[in-house]
């Protein structure tokens, strides 16, 4: 009993000795937060209810800096009835039909990737998973958005290999498939890369599970792997304070360690429990440990709870009352049970092999009550923990540089003028890091188990079947785009997010929700809280404007090393409804003899292009207009010929313009293209413009002419640019250049690895 | 009565719903099979599926051999059940002796998902009677530990007998003579690294190629009294 030789912080002890002097500010705390904390208890807090506060306080958990922004996502979303479970659950739920209902969330785990890239992105993966656990869903796949530093920086082939190497340990050892997701290089993400992870699930709508603590006398579970010291004070720590300039080295400790044998089980079980009807609430272990999960489950039951914390089953010695609670240990979950039931509950556990144990009582107190070895440690209203934390109104300012930037337009860069010229710069980009094939990284990944992936990478969009008799499915998105967000965080965010609505669009599925991630630098600095303002309020005009939900997301601030914050990078993912999987329209070419085309119009727009960055490491201008009213009647010309069968395939025009959607369909299909621009056309600008709205479309034989009337029906520009041929080597494109096949995947394959120094 | 394939479930595993719905796909009627429960509930032949069965825990496969189940599988293996090990299915065949060899870390040393191009090396196996001998099958391959390994004279022997079932055509691991699946002297045990399950749908996987070997198998348990497919 080694514990109670150890002078414990009791809520007796903290009576006695109210002048204790306390390590708050070393806790993250601002004085009035600690004099708050005060007032709330009546007296100063015990270590382990310090501890607690300064977590739950913390801006990773308390939202403290984005709350009033965030605010504008519930004002302004539209009602849909589909929307079963909105902002504020573990991750948003959306109904498919009268039985199905998904669920699904980004998050970030960019300050754990960066310090310990393996186990910080595995673990980044296996949080998302235990939210979606959390809501009464089977987890069926997960997407990564990734942002490293340059990709010849020598820390990239430190943090890029790790972080793929986490998430794909993670994921395929819990057995989820990885549908595709998005890497990008930047000097900005040097310091602070990005690791968001996405993951989605499915369940019958009557399997919805609550986070409530409610039924007085219920036992409350603890379930999974056993409580170490990984993780103390990673969120308070890590997630909410900028790395400084000096390095990361005290950070180490603060990294979890990922089990994903332990995960897959805590799946099972929790599946199986939910299916007996067995559990009254259930709330994921993730940042902030028990301290969240207990005080969340307690703030939303109906009274309050008493633990008994020595019944936590520990994996380290001598580990104190506010070291468990603090303990980010993964692969746990929190279960509210019937006691006449709790039996029956630990028994399932243990027949997969998963530690479960009784730790404590729903009670009617309206106190979240923790006793340790029958000492009492906490004695807290839950609702301070978790729903009353500070909220501030940091200050907003403009950036000063924004003005200078608007004038340094791309569009006055020098371009390439000849075709040998023009062609050489197709081969330039289709090899720059941010354009070249990415199977060095997807090929880590499994993207088949469960037999369910109808796309997966590279397509547009994941797809995923959801029932093998109806053919129902779904599709996901995860884009953005810090370098236009950068120029205008307003229109960066609704381009990102338009950039995800058309690419669950262009696999014929209908968006119907969307997930948002947003990473930040500093929110004391008032040019990021202003970027940050400008981005929400993007999203959320544009959720309303499209009609789709915003149901859920994350906040990553702190993405900053001394002065340099990253770009604004808000990462959008938008989950789509397709009614038969069958009909999903593929990237590629078609066959032999089917018609291209480009679907959109072509603009001016090479401020914040790949090309700007590529070719003249430049960043200036504003970036392309963002048109939702098109994007909505572009989806719904899209979901329409797909019902029809009357695209072979299609893709999506972003970063790399026209020039990069041709290549990717080219060496993804095994086809040739011979193409010719329109008459007038620029063709520097026809094929590296970054316009948004723009779909490159494959119209079967005989199709060319209901296509092109859907498209007039709609107002909707459409532009015929050749042919799908297999006689033809590559790309041809007539009048200017030829660029054979095997050139092209010289150029755009296998360069991830090449560029890592492999 | 279509024929009753065990799709065994240990803690780990992850393609054991896919094993399931490529047995019934070809016409089997899929049994699920609990890792600690020695009864086999009357099934004609049993698919150990892929994924990591105890957190790999040791080694691949390693702890899989010491269950409830495969002490059981063993016995019926001896007295000629068809039995199917797929990637990690293939690791517990290796651990348990029912196969010859090993599977080690691949060569590149990093998880790789592909699909495979192999080669179907023999006909005379209770799971791949129904396939032309040197035709191509595309199944895909993925896994961290799949190159195999054997001792020249196993291999030689292996080579020999005619117990080489898959070659891959693009060696994707570093498995020692570009070998992908074998079987036991009877040949009513194999095991390969890619995944058959995960090519029995145009929808969802890169050929149809894997309905194959499920269906030899039921032609191999309906045709049960000729064996000459199988027995030399």
């Amino acid at each position: 009993m080694s514990q109670l030789n150890v002078a414990i912080d009791t809520v007796g002890v903290a009576d006695a000795t109210p002048d204790e002097k306390q390590p708050w500010l070393e806790l993250g705390l601002k004085e009035d937060e600690y004099q708050r904390i005060r007032e709330i208890l009546g007296r100063r807090p015990t270590q382990s209810e310090l501890a607690m506060y300064s977590i739950m306080w913390s801006e990773h958990c308390s939202y403290k800096s984005s709350r009033v922004h965030l605010r504008q996502f519930g004002e302004k979303n539209p009602k849909t009835p589909r929307l079963l479970a909105g902002i504020g659950e573990n991750a948003g739920v959306v109904a498919i039909d009268e039985n199905l209902a998904v669920t699904f969330k980004v998050e970030s785990h960019n300050h754990p990737s960066y310090v310990e890239p393996k186990q910080g992105a595995a673990t980044g993966v296996g949080g998302i998973i235990r939210d979606i656990i959390a809501m009464g869903a089977r987890p069926i796949a997960v997407m990564d958005s990734l942002r490293f530093g340059a990709i010849d920086h020598p820390d990239t082939a430190r943090v890029l290999p790790g972080v793929v190497d986490g998430i794909g340990h993670y994921g395929n050892c819990v057995g989820l498939p990885n549908i595709g997701g998005e890497t990008y290089f930047d000097p900005c993400y040097q310091g602070n890369p990005l690791v968001n992870a996405l993951s989605v699930g499915v369940l019958p709508r009557s399997r919805l599970q609550s986070m409530q603590a409610s039924g007085v006398g219920n036992t409350v579970i603890l379930m999974g792997a056993k409580t170490g010291r990984d993780g103390i004070g990673g969120v308070s720590v890590l997630a909410s304070a900028t790395f400084s300039e000096t390095g990361e080295g005290d950070a180490r400790p603060s990294v979890q360690v990922g089990d994903p044998f332990t995960e897959k089980l805590l799946i099972e079980v929790c599946l199986e429990l939910f299916d007996a009807g067995l559990v009254v609430g259930v709330q994921d272990l993730g940042g902030a440990g028990l301290t969240c999960a207990l005080s969340e489950t307690a703030a939303a039951g109906d009274g309050g709870m008493h633990v008994d914390l020595e019944r936590v089953p520990l994996r380290a010695k001598g580990m104190e009352p506010h070291d468990i609670l603090a303990s980010e240990s993964q692969e746990r979950m929190l279960l509210i049970v019937d006691p006449a039931k709790a039996e029956e509950v630990l028994a399932r556990s243990r027949r997969w092999g998963l530690l479960a144990t009784e730790i404590g009582t729903v009670t009617d107190t309206g106190r979240l009550v923790v006793d340790f070895h029958g000492q009492t440690v906490v004695d807290v209203p839950p609702k301070s923990l978790a729903d009353e934390g500070p909220v501030y109104h940091r200050p907003i300012a403009e950036p000063n540089d924004l003005a200078l930037i608007a004038v340094d337009r791309a569009e006055t860069l020098p371009r390439p003028s000849t075709d040998e010229e023009i062609r050489q710069t197709v081969l330039d980009m289709a090899a720059s890091p941010n354009l070249c094939d990415k199977s060095w990284i997807t090929e880590q990944y499994d993207s088949s188990v469960f037999g369910n992936t109808v796309l997966g990478t590279p397509h547009d969009a994941g797809v995923i079947r959801l029932d093998e008799r109806t053919g129902v499915g779904i599709a996901i998105s995860l884009d953005g785009n810090g370098r236009f967000a950068r120029l205008d965080p307003y229109v960066g965010a609704q381009l990102a997010l338009a950039e995800a609505y058309r690419n669950v669009a262009v696999t014929g599925a209908t968006p119907i929700a969307i997930s948002d991630c947003l990473n930040f630098g500093s929110p004391e600095d008032p040019h990021v809280m202003w970027q940050f303002e400008r981005a929400v309020t993007g999203i959320a005009d544009g959720a309303q404007q499209l009609g789709i939900p915003v149901t859920g997301g994350n906040v990553s601030f702190y993405n900053q090393t001394g002065r340099d914050a990253i770009h604004p990078t808000p990462v959008i993912g938008v989950l789509g409804v397709i009614d038969d999987v069958h009909r999903r329209i593929p990237l590629g070419l078609g066959k032999t003899g089917d018609t291209i085309a480009l679907v959109g119009e072509t603009r001016e727009e090479l401020s914040g292009s790949e090309w700007a960055s590529v070719k003249h490491g430049h960043l200036g201008g504003v970036p392309p207009v963002v048109d939702l009213d098109h994007e909505m009647k572009l989806a719904e010309l899209l979901s329409r010929l797909a019902q029809n069968e009357q695209l072979a395939a299609a893709h999506d025009l972003s970063e790399g313009g026209l020039a990069q959607a041709l290549v990717e369909a080219i060496c993804h299909s095994g086809l040739g293209a011979q193409v010719l621009l329109p008459e007038g056309a620029d063709p520097f600008t026809y094929l590296f413009s970054e316009s948004s709205g723009r779909v490159l479309v494959v119209i079967p034989r005989g199709q060319e002419l209901a296509v092109r009337t859907a498209c007039e029906q709609r107002g909707l520009p459409i532009t015929p640019l050749g042919v799908a041929d297999a006689n033809t080597d590559g790309l041809h494109l007539r009048d200017h250049f030829d660029i054979g096949r095997e050139e092209l995947e010289a150029s755009w394959k296998g360069r991830i690895g090449a560029l890592l120094g492999e | 009565m279509s024929a009753r394939v065990g799709v065994v479930t240990f803690p780990g595993s992850l393609d054991d719903r896919d094993a399931a719905r490529a047995v019934r796909l070809a016409g089997g009627e899929p049994v699920g099979l609990w890792h600690d429960d020695a009864a086999l509930a009357s099934v004609d032949a049993v698919f150990l599926p892929g994924g990591f069965s105890y957190g790999d825990a040791l080694r691949c496969g390693a702890i899989a051999r010491f269950s409830q189940v495969m002490d059981t599988v063993k016995a019926a293996a001896a007295q000629g059940m068809p039995v199917l090990g797929v990637c990690n299915g293939f690791q517990v065949l290796c651990e348990s002796h029912l196969l010859p060899g090993a599977l080690v870390r691949n060569a590149h040393l990093r998880y790789r998902n592909r699909p495979a191009r192999l080669r179907v090396e023999t006909a005379h196996t209770a799971w791949t009677r129904l396939y032309e001998p040197g035709s191509e099958v595309v199944f895909p391959a993925k896994h961290g530990e799949g190159r195999y390994v054997a001792d020249e004279a196993v291999l030689d022997e292996l080579e020999a007998s005619g117990r080489v079932v898959f070659r891959y055509l693009d060696n994707p691991n570093g498995s020692m003579r570009d070998i992908a699946g074998v079987t036991n002297e009877a040949g009513n045990v194999v095991g390969l690294m890619p995944h058959p399950e995960h090519a029995v749908d145009e929808l969802t996987g890169p050929s149809t190629d894997g309905l194959g070997i499920v269906a030899s198998v039921l032609a191999h348990l309906t045709g049960a009294v000729d064996t000459s497919g199988v027995s030399r």
